[in-house]
């Protein structure tokens, strides 16, 4: 269920990971010559999907397939990173991606994605929440590339056997109490996006100034953070290995059903909120087929049974409506949009902005 | 006779190929990359970019670190290699099995275990707390990194040393004993002379594979330690800038040339003094 744009954290990962698929890439190219060929066919009924690792009830896959006919060739990327090169290096390799907010961005940026029929996926119309919709367009303005799978916000995760009060603001990550008791997300924009909203900025400013008070706020917390990870949040605070973590809410729910001293909150400067929406690539040679497949993602029972199985938030109205009320009271898993102050979505800033990013980051991290 | 040569040509014929294939061309791609910029053109600032305060920083504290598990594994290796020298007994293919069995196991699973030995929940601290001691602070520290790659790199240096102390010719040291050398001078004038290359090639299997590391440093240092080497994996992997990445390497094979020269030098010196 671990997820994200978080490519620092995966590095391990994918270095085991290389080992594994290297080998299997090279042998899949070798023998793409003949499926090239075969895929050309507009009528084969086979679909290529390129979801998030774990991020789907593996049951709802080929019960699609049953109901379809169609085939699903399903393959998983750990980070939008890693995924968007292999797709610009052949737009074709796939059908149907779940990109996050600012990749779904630069990639219709790079002419990658297709506006979708929207007659053809009635689900999709009918049962994704407005509100989502709206959040959409701040990466998606004319909500014509992609259908929202997933959201969720990123906050604070803490013990509350290991804190005084409540917590509600991102200024406790700066409080010498909690000296060696923090753990940061170990990427780049989730980061500063901490410093930013603390601040008051936007989490998708670009200005030079703004980020360079943000790193001397980050460089300045340093000394109290234990550790600047990304998976290894949801362990270490179940263990009680720390007292504060910046998570995101998915995970948060998960880490409450371990151990129950842990309480999540959405800071009240702002923070993070992030959509997964299913695209369908420009080049895609089975675009009914891929169609076919958001409706029936976007179908009630069907949303409500991956919900389950992967614990983040749906913006499915049908889905919800199917819940228990405890599920839907809970407040990490459907927070209320409306009551919750500067919530922003990531926008894709641009090459020379993400190597400004960097070079701060940098200076953080040598600091 | 020569055509015993001519077949023992051929036998390198597959090293050759993996070598060309895996160590020439990438390396080849590496100073192609670290001299050119995004567009092409020949730069340099890619390996200048070293000076910048966050790459200097990052390469400063390389050096130390590694330089401190380096000498740490020389304290260690020596003593013992003497040691196992000294004393051909059953025991010590005992001792060379603890050495080399744990190096049967993956890299990464062993730092992993440190990770759970020296986190504040861990291990070794909920022994010390059982004790009614204080916690100590040790994930996520420098000490922490020089450990793993004490742990991880130690017997690098032991083999060699071990090696070189084991091909020295018992008489030369009954001759300085008979021609009055203490054990001491034996020691210093004799032994350790002659062993000198192990320690060097043991110098190098250590230092460079310290000063190069990302893995160590992510895993114990809490992504709060950036070293060289995690500044050049991200900028791979993050910053996809494999320009810049690239030029930083070539900074980092400065060092190991250096100290494949010294290798060579010290190999060469031996070789004549035979």
């Amino acid at each position: 269920m671990m997820k994200r744009n978080n490519a620092a954290g995966f590095r391990m990962a994918n270095a085991l990971l290389l080992t594994i698929v290297l080998p299997a890439a090279l042998l899949s190219g070798c023998g793409n010559s003949g499926k090239r060929e075969a895929r050309e066919d507009d009528n084969s009924n086979v679909l290529y999907v390129y979801n998030w690792g774990e991020y789907i009830d593996p049951d709802v896959i080929g019960e699609f397939e049953e109901e379809t006919g169609y085939k699903v060739v399903y393959d998983v990327f750990e980070t939008n990173e890693v995924m968007y090169p292999k797709i610009a290096a052949d737009p074709s390799q796939y059908d149907v991606i779940c990109p996050s907010d600012y990749m779904i961005e630069r990639m219709a940026q790079s002419d990658l994605l297709s506006e979708l029929d929207f007659d053809a996926m009635p689900n999709a119309s009918a049962n994704i929440g407005k509100d989502y919709w709206e959040m959409s367009r701040a990466f998606d303005p004319e909500n014509k590339y992609s259908v929202p799978y997933t959201w969720g916000t990123v906050g604070i995760l803490y013990n509350t056997t290991m804190v005084d009060g409540e917590i509600d603001s991102w200024d406790v990550l700066w409080d010498p109490a909690y000296n060696d008791n923090i753990l940061m997300q170990d990427s780049v924009r989730d980061l500063f996006m901490v410093a930013e909203k603390k601040l008051g900025y936007s989490l998708n400013t670009t200005d030079k100034k703004e980020l360079e008070e943000a790193r001397d706020l980050l460089i300045q917390e340093k000394p109290l953070v234990q550790a600047y990870v990304v998976d290894e949040v949801r362990d270490k605070m179940i263990s009680g290995e720390a007292a504060i973590g910046v998570i995101y809410s998915g995970e948060a729910e998960y880490t409450r059903e371990e151990n129950e001293d842990l309480a999540y909150c959405v800071p009240k400067e702002g923070t993070n909120v992030w959509i997964d929406s299913w695209v369908i690539t420009k080049q895609s040679r089975h675009k009914k087929a891929a169609a076919a497949w958001i409706d029936y993602m976007c179908r009630g029972d069907v949303a409500l049974k991956n919900f389950e199985y992967i614990y983040y938030s749906t913006p499915n109205t049908a889905a919800m409506e199917l819940m228990d009320e405890e599920t839907l009271s809970n407040e990490v898993l459907f927070p209320d949009v409306s009551k919750l102050q500067g919530l922003e979505a990531y926008k894709y800033l641009g090459t020379d902005a993400d190597r400004l990013y960097y070079n701060l980051w940098k200076e953080i991290k040598s600091s | 006779m020569n055509k015993t040569k001519k077949i023992a040509g051929f036998l390198g014929i597959p090293y050759i190929i993996w070598g060309a294939v895996f160590i020439i061309i990438p390396l080849l791609m590496v100073v192609w990359y670290g001299l050119t910029d995004a567009s092409g053109s020949f730069t340099l600032s890619n390996v200048a970019a070293i000076a910048e305060p966050a790459h200097r920083k990052a390469l400063l504290l390389s050096v130390i670190l590694s330089f401190a598990a380096t000498v740490v594994c020389l304290l260690m290796a020596y003593p013992l290699s003497l040691f196992l020298t000294e004393t051909q007994k059953d025991s010590n293919s005992l001792l060379t099995m603890m050495l080399i069995v744990p190096m049967w196991m993956n890299f990464l699973l062993r730092t992993y275990a440190w990770q759970s030995l020296l986190e504040k929940t861990g291990v070794i601290n909920t022994f010390l707390t059982s004790l009614g001691l204080q916690p100590l602070r040790m994930i996520n520290t420098p000490g922490a990194i020089v450990l793993g790659m004490v742990y991880n790199f130690l017997p690098f240096m032991i083999l060699p040393i071990y090696n070189a102390l084991q091909k020295i010719d018992r008489n030369v040291i009954n001759a300085a004993h008979d021609l009055g050398a203490g054990s001491v001078q034996t020691f210093l004038r004799v032994i350790f002379p002659l062993s000198l290359p192990g320690v060097i090639s043991g110098i190098t299997m250590v230092f460079i594979p310290a000063l190069t590391t990302f893995v160590v440093s992510s895993l114990l240092g809490g992504g709060k330690i950036l070293l060289i080497g995690n500044v050049i994996e991200q900028e791979f992997m993050v910053a996809y800038d494999w320009n810049l990445g690239s030029g930083l390497s070539l900074v980092l094979l400065v060092f190991i040339i250096i100290s494949v020269v010294i290798s060579v030098i010290t190999d060469r010196e031996e070789e004549a003094a035979r």
